[in-house]
């Protein structure tokens, strides 16, 4: 049976019969007042085990003693541990002074505990400003989102208009354009592309010799397209208030303006990022 | 053979827990830390003695040194725990360790109560 067993536990070790030396009990324990040594008829008891069996009887029956008193101390510790655990009937049969002492130790104890919370609070608080620190960031980025649509340098998408102008005569000059994107922007327009060409704050449109019309340093021809986002209603409206941009194209030889609403346009011609050589950004 | 003396230790556990019930001393309060793990190290001990009482090695003296050295050992543990400031965590440390070496021997009684 014993061989199978895992001998991990050194209490486990047989101590060799009879080699238990005098006065190895090293603990000057209630021994004394459990173990009359001597007093009873020395007559050696192996109740337990073989290991009993060896030693001179007397200190076998003191080590019995001292084992019965141990357990008999654990049963008593388990008992009171338990009672401790059962507070309300403890305090109801607990003296006056030591409801006193206990108030106080309570008070010692809520002292520790509130620095122990004051340490907490500011565990928090910092832990919030972290949390503060990425809604920052955050938005920093919405910003910069934002930012970059009207700047030109990242895509755009949402309602809007598109309008196209059908020039097969070359009669529409660059001022015609001109005027539309400032109507547009006039009423609202978040960002323009115009046939292909990102059209920005620096955005310049003049008509090239030989028909057609130079936009950005880029050539652009007839039909020219224009997409725009922002609100559909306000813009289309403003492409067709009397004497605006779709008359005034209409008054040029063989031109045709017209205006389409849209729930999406889409906007992917973009400008590059522009590093500037003087400017830095002033804090 | 063993039925006797696991009587009396049986006996001296009951003794001891209607005592405690009666008696219910108020320790002191600089104990409190140290009266549970000092409880557990303790059953710790009573667990070991009863496995080596099944496996018919049990020895008195063993039983003794253990069971205080296991107390005291517990204590201190949790006492030094107390000094570096890490108290609560010790006592935790020392009951699961302690926990687990009961579970050990638990489950050794349980293969020679079982002969399995």
């Amino acid at each position: 049976m014993t061989d199978e067993l895992p001998s991990r536990t050194p209490r486990l070790h047989v101590p060799p019969p009879g080699e238990s030396p005098p006065g190895e009990l090293p603990l000057g324990e209630p021994a004394d007042t459990t173990g009359p040594a001597g007093g009873g008829p020395a007559v050696v008891h192996p109740t337990v085990g073989k290991a009993t069996s060896g030693g001179t009887g007397s200190r076998v029956r003191l080590l019995r003693y001292v084992t019965v008193l141990l357990l008999a101390v654990l049963g008593f510790g388990v008992a009171v541990m338990i009672r401790i655990a059962d507070t309300p009937e403890r305090l109801a049969a607990a003296r006056p002074d030591e409801l006193a002492t206990e108030l106080e130790d309570l008070a010692v104890a809520g002292r520790r505990l509130e620095v122990e919370a004051t340490g907490l609070e500011q565990t928090r608080a910092a832990v919030a400003d972290g949390a503060r620190g990425d809604a920052d960031l955050d938005r920093a980025r919405r910003e910069a989102e934002a930012l970059a649509v009207l700047a030109g340098t990242g895509p755009a998408t949402g309602p809007g208009v598109t309008l196209r102008i059908d020039d097969p005569r070359g009669t529409v000059e660059a001022w015609i354009l001109v005027d539309a994107l400032q109507e547009l922007r006039d009423a609202g327009a978040e960002a323009i592309e115009l046939s292909g060409v990102r059209v920005v704050a620096s955005t310049y449109i003049v008509d090239a010799p030989g028909g057609g019309m130079t936009v950005d340093g880029g050539s652009v021809v007839p039909p020219y397209e224009l997409r725009v986002v922002g609100d559909a209603h306000t813009l289309a409206q403003a492409m067709r208030i009397p004497g605006g941009v779709l008359d005034t194209v209409a008054t040029r030889d063989g031109a045709h303006a017209e205006v389409t609403n849209s729930d999406r346009i889409e906007i992917r011609a973009l400008r590059a990022v522009p590093t500037p050589r003087f400017a830095r950004p002033a804090g | 053979m063993t039925r006797e003396g696991a009587i009396t230790g049986l006996l001296a556990l009951v003794v001891g827990v209607v005592a405690g019930l009666l008696v219910a001393p108020k320790p002191p309060t600089w104990l409190d830390p140290y009266l549970p793990v000092a409880v557990v190290a303790a059953v710790d001990a009573a667990v070991g003695g009863l496995r080596a009482a099944l496996e018919r090695v049990f020895s008195d003296r063993v039983f003794v040194v253990s069971f205080l050295s296991n107390v005291l050992l517990a204590a201190a543990l949790v006492a030094l725990g107390d000094a570096l400031g890490v108290g609560g965590a010790m006592s935790t440390a020392v009951v699961v360790v302690l926990g687990i070496r009961i579970f050990t021997n638990a489950s050794a009684v349980r293969r020679s109560l079982l002969k399995l």
